[in-house]
């Protein structure tokens, strides 16, 4: 039998303002499979850790316990402690005697000291069989794949690079500059947001460090933190991107003309094309669907007049395969499409637009070249009305959640609009106003004082035409009246919500999403940036609403996060896990299907009856939950640290069918 | 095809137009109404504003009676298709409600007849279809308001109808006549004030003159209705509008039953069309269409 040493913390008054220790104690010393018992104000102190270090040496101890607080607070401090002492850090246990104890019996001191005796000697039961353990090291791939080239994987993947790391950025549009390139100016500050966004997109395509694969999508992923292996489809650009100059020859005389994706329809694009003139990289794309050459089969103008000789209409799309060691998802976020809300007629007027498209009307590199010209007949709107909360805080359409940016964009919204048209007036519709952010809350007051935008407390229940007017019927919910306006453009401050293939790529990735398809973080307060699979970080509105300073923030501490799983050069994991005895298992493989965390997959053994299918567990997935050993119907699977005859002598304590 | 038909109070009264060319036109198209044997009033708008349970109840006494026929319901008024909608709601949300409903009319509710406004039916488009083959005089001209009050189309959850801001069965029908749709009539789905047209007179008037003058605003000759209340508001108290605003609307007003029927060639007589308050007569025959 090991020798065990007992160590007992007053945790100051914590725990001995309760529990008995000294009787505790006193019944630890007398307890037959106990060699050495001590007691301390703090264990966890330096004093406290070297009573522990040095009892080790001389009493000769195997085997300790440390009744105090949690093992989540200092389980940890304990395993270096006695691994200073030349013991394996797996061989003791923490009794808690504060949360467990003390903290939730502080009326019943007599009790609560028989509890903390009875859960010390359940601890001393398992600690006795508790075996040496070891951790693995498992190679690292040093170059980190992110996924999504707006704001936040641009911050990423310049913070990534910047730190000596490889990064692979991966877009699945011609471009990077994600929503922000589509943006005019940004709050509380109004600088225009291209031009402190190019510049960060020139540094992408420069930086040595950086991959940048643009018009590609991430077909599949396997493998485990620090050992990821990713398929990539680069998608056929029908143009080669070594020839290209980006001269802009093709798309100028491209014949066939559409609807602007990063416009938003308001403007057009041709069949080739970039889809804004600061893109990154500056190499056309050619749209199968609508070239006339792929449709009718001839055409070709983009070829003739190429002065590089790139336009090949022979490319295919090329599977890439690489290794990573971490994921960053910044996948961005898509707007709500307001057509559900037939009252407010979008799609039928055609002067009812989103406020996306509003940013496009108003931007200088946008269609109209920033001049504000409604849709229906090109006319400068001299009276228009924002309607907030379109698609968000409304349970009706799924969105109960307030998206958090609508208030200050549509407050910009109205000073831009007063910049560029002296004259206009205009009428904002909100539930309430939620500002709370550095210069916000004076942003919004700045939009109604110095540029006169009326204010108007309650929502829009229809709007209709009447003679080239929209007719707008609401409800002031501040003055108790129902009010009519008459104004020439209509915004609606469309909400924020999940890309529409979020859960596919989630899926993929192996990580989890809410209600809406936002990713889950792994704590929503402590680990912001983290999921649940290990080596997958979140960036970004993937994660949850947030404006470009947050987005950035995100960015900076995903890479953060990434930097530090990159400065060791093997990754050490836990051995805490689940093992399979071969030859208990039966190849049942009902663990596999029960893991959450794809760790355990099938082997195949060659004996000399032939091939047997077992059960293997991945140690470095592992997270140790023990769903498995639940599981299996032979008892083949076990958790190391936590095996049944350790659990069960536990409980034999506790339950008093051992002394 | 057969239908249960449950006429409701207002059409053996203020609305009897309505329940005569209902008949007049089930008739020429084949479709048999049966009429539920001992209905009773649906509580309408007085029920549910006194007591929840007895708003549930009453509808639901006349839904059984069609569950027992075994036929899918037709319901010509807004008012009592709305009740039974909501009477079937809430039973099928709500255990201890259908338990006390049964309890209190000591038979079981079944569910099985599909609760159908009458205008959901027309604009079924196998009966759509019927209809346009059967037009002989086509409403050419005629330029239709299509009003389809509140009552039919919310709340969408509950009344399931086709489209609660922008509905379009009604400007197809007009459309299968052979008439002109004014598609860009803005109120469409304004409530028209229903029953406060007895207590609140005022308001009524408010609201039915924002109705008309959108409507003659959009070019409208006339309007056409599918309820009993929407029609008593717009027509009987045109007058009244036309006084306290200062306004000269003189916009008939017709039930859709009435128009499908003058379309189909029945005689404005046996369509009720001389009951109305504001004289449709004059309009017509400049159409020669009666």
């Amino acid at each position: 039998m090991p020798r065990v040493g007992v160590f007992i913390c007053h945790c100051g008054t914590n725990i001995e303002g309760v529990v008995d220790v000294e009787k505790a104690l006193d019944e630890m010393k007398n307890y037959p499979s106990v060699s050495y018992a001590t007691d301390y104000k703090y264990m966890c102190s330096e004093p406290g850790q070297n009573k522990v270090k040095d009892a080790i040496g001389k009493n000769r101890l195997a085997r300790v316990v440390v009744a105090c607080c949690s093992p989540r607070m200092h389980e940890n401090t304990f395993r270096r402690c006695i691994e200073e002492a030349d013991l394996n850090p797996y061989l003791i246990e923490i009794a808690n005697i504060r949360e467990h104890c003390s903290w939730v019996h502080p009326d019943n001191k007599e009790e609560a000291t028989k509890k903390a005796i009875e859960l010390i000697k359940a601890s001393v039961a398992k600690v006795i069989k508790n075996e040496p353990l070891f951790p693995r090291y498992v190679p690292l791939t040093k170059r980190v794949l992110i996924i999504g080239g707006g704001i936040a994987g641009i911050q990423s993947a310049l913070d990534t690079a910047s730190a000596g790391y490889e990064t692979i950025l991966l877009e699945r549009e011609p471009s990077i500059g994600g929503r922000m390139a589509q943006l005019d100016k940004t709050f509380p500050t109004l600088d225009c947001s291209a031009c402190i966004l190019t510049p960060k997109m020139v540094d992408i395509a420069q930086n040595k460090n950086i991959k940048l694969l643009t018009y590609s999508e991430l077909e599949e992923v396997s493998g485990f933190i620090g050992n990821f292996n990713v398929k990539i489809r680069k998608k056929a650009r029908y143009v080669n991107e070594e020839k290209c100059t980006g001269c802009g020859v093709c798309y100028t005389k491209c014949p066939k003309k559409l609807a602007s994706e990063f416009d938003l329809g308001i403007g057009i694009r041709k069949a080739i094309y970039v889809p804004f003139p600061q893109a990154v990289p500056n190499i056309p794309v050619i749209d199968k669907e609508n070239c006339i050459y792929f449709i009718k089969g001839k055409c070709k103008v983009c070829e003739k007049f190429c002065p590089a000789n790139a336009i090949d209409f022979e490319q295919e799309d090329v599977l890439i395969e690489e290794k990573v060691g971490a994921i960053i998802v910044a996948t961005g976020f898509d707007t709500f499409d307001p057509t559900v809300f037939q009252e407010y007629g979008y799609g039928r007027y055609k002067d009812v637009i989103t406020s996306l498209q509003f940013e496009r009307l108003i931007n200088a590199s946008g269609p109209t070249g920033g001049e504000v010209k409604r849709p229906s007949d090109g006319k400068h709107p001299k009276r228009v009305a924002f309607i907030q909360c379109v698609g968000s805080r409304d349970d009706t359409v799924g969105r109960p959640y307030c998206s958090k940016v609508c208030c200050m964009y549509t407050a910009k919204h109205t000073i831009l609009l007063k910049e560029h048209e002296p004259d206009s007036k205009s009428y904002v519709f909100y539930i309430d106003i939620r500002a709370p952010g550095k210069g916000y809350e004076e942003f919004v007051r700045r939009a109604q004082e110095e540029y006169g935008a009326t204010y108007i407390r309650g929502k829009v229940a229809k709007i209709y035409e009447r003679g080239g007017k929209l007719v707008l019927k609401a409800e002031d919910t501040l003055i108790g009246k129902q009010v009519e306006i008459e104004v020439d453009l209509v915004v609606l401050a469309v909400g924020i919500e999940p890309k529409k293939d979020a859960k596919d790529l989630a899926r993929k990735l192996n990580i989890s999403y809410d209600t809406y398809g936002f990713y889950n973080e792994a704590h929503p307060k402590l680990r912001p940036v983290e999921t649940l699979t290990d080596g997958i970080y979140l960036a970004g509105v993937c994660q949850g609403v947030k404006d470009i300073p947050d987005a950035v923030a995100q960015g900076s501490a995903a890479a953060a996060k990434v930097c530090g799983l990159f400065s060791s050069d093997e990754l050490i994991t836990d051995p805490l896990t689940s093992v399979v005895d071969k030859d208990l298992c039966v190849g049942c493989c009902a663990c596999i299907s029960a893991c959450p965390f794809n760790a355990i997959e099938e082997e195949v053994l060659e004996e000399r009856t032939g091939e047997r299918i077992v059960a293997k567990v991945n140690e470095t997935l592992c997270k140790g939950c023990g769903v498995c050993v639940a599981t299996c119907p032979s008892k083949a699977v076990s958790l190391k640290g936590w095996t049944d005859e350790q659990v069960l002598r536990e409980v034999e304590i506790l339950v008093g069918s051992r002394k | 095809m057969k239908l249960a038909y449950y006429p409701g109070c207002s059409l053996e009264g203020t609305a009897k137009e309505y329940n005569l060319s209902t008949k007049a036109v089930c008739k020429a198209l084949g479709i048999e109404l049966i009429e539920l044997p001992d209905w009773n009033c649906c509580g309408a708008t007085s029920a549910h504003a006194t007591n929840h349970l007895l708003s549930i109840v009453l509808p639901t006494r006349n839904l059984i009676k069609a569950n027992e026929l075994g036929l899918d319901l037709a319901i010509p008024c807004s008012a009592c298709f709305n009740r039974m909608k909501t009477s079937d709601y809430y039973i099928k949300r709500d255990k201890k409600i259908k338990e006390e409903v049964e309890k209190l009319l000591g038979r079981k509710y079944t569910a099985n007849s599909k609760i159908n406004h009458l205008l959901g039916i027309f604009a079924e488009d196998k009966i759509n279809a019927i209809i346009a083959s059967k037009v002989v005089k086509p409403l050419q001209g005629l330029k239709v308001a299509p009003y389809y009050g509140c009552l039919l189309v919310k709340p969408p959850k509950i009344v399931e109808f086709e489209n609660a801001e922008n509905p379009q069965s009604l400007d197809n029908l007009i459309i299968t006549l052979g008439g002109e749709a004014v598609s860009d009539f803005a109120y469409k789905t304004e409530c028209c004030g229903a029953s406060l047209t007895l207590t609140r007179e005022e308001i009524v008037l408010g609201l039915v003159n924002k109705i008309l003058k959108d409507a003659q605003l959009r070019g409208a000759d006339c309007l056409v209705t599918i309820c009993p209340f929407c029609h008593f508001n717009l027509d009987a108290k045109q007058k009244d509008v036309e006084r306290k605003f200062k306004a000269n609307y003189n916009l008939p007003v017709f039930y859709f039953t009435q128009l499908i029927g003058l379309a189909l060639g029945i005689s404005p007589k046996e369509l009720g069309i001389d009951k109305h308050f504001v004289n449709p007569l004059e309009l017509l025959k400049s159409l020669e269409l009666a």
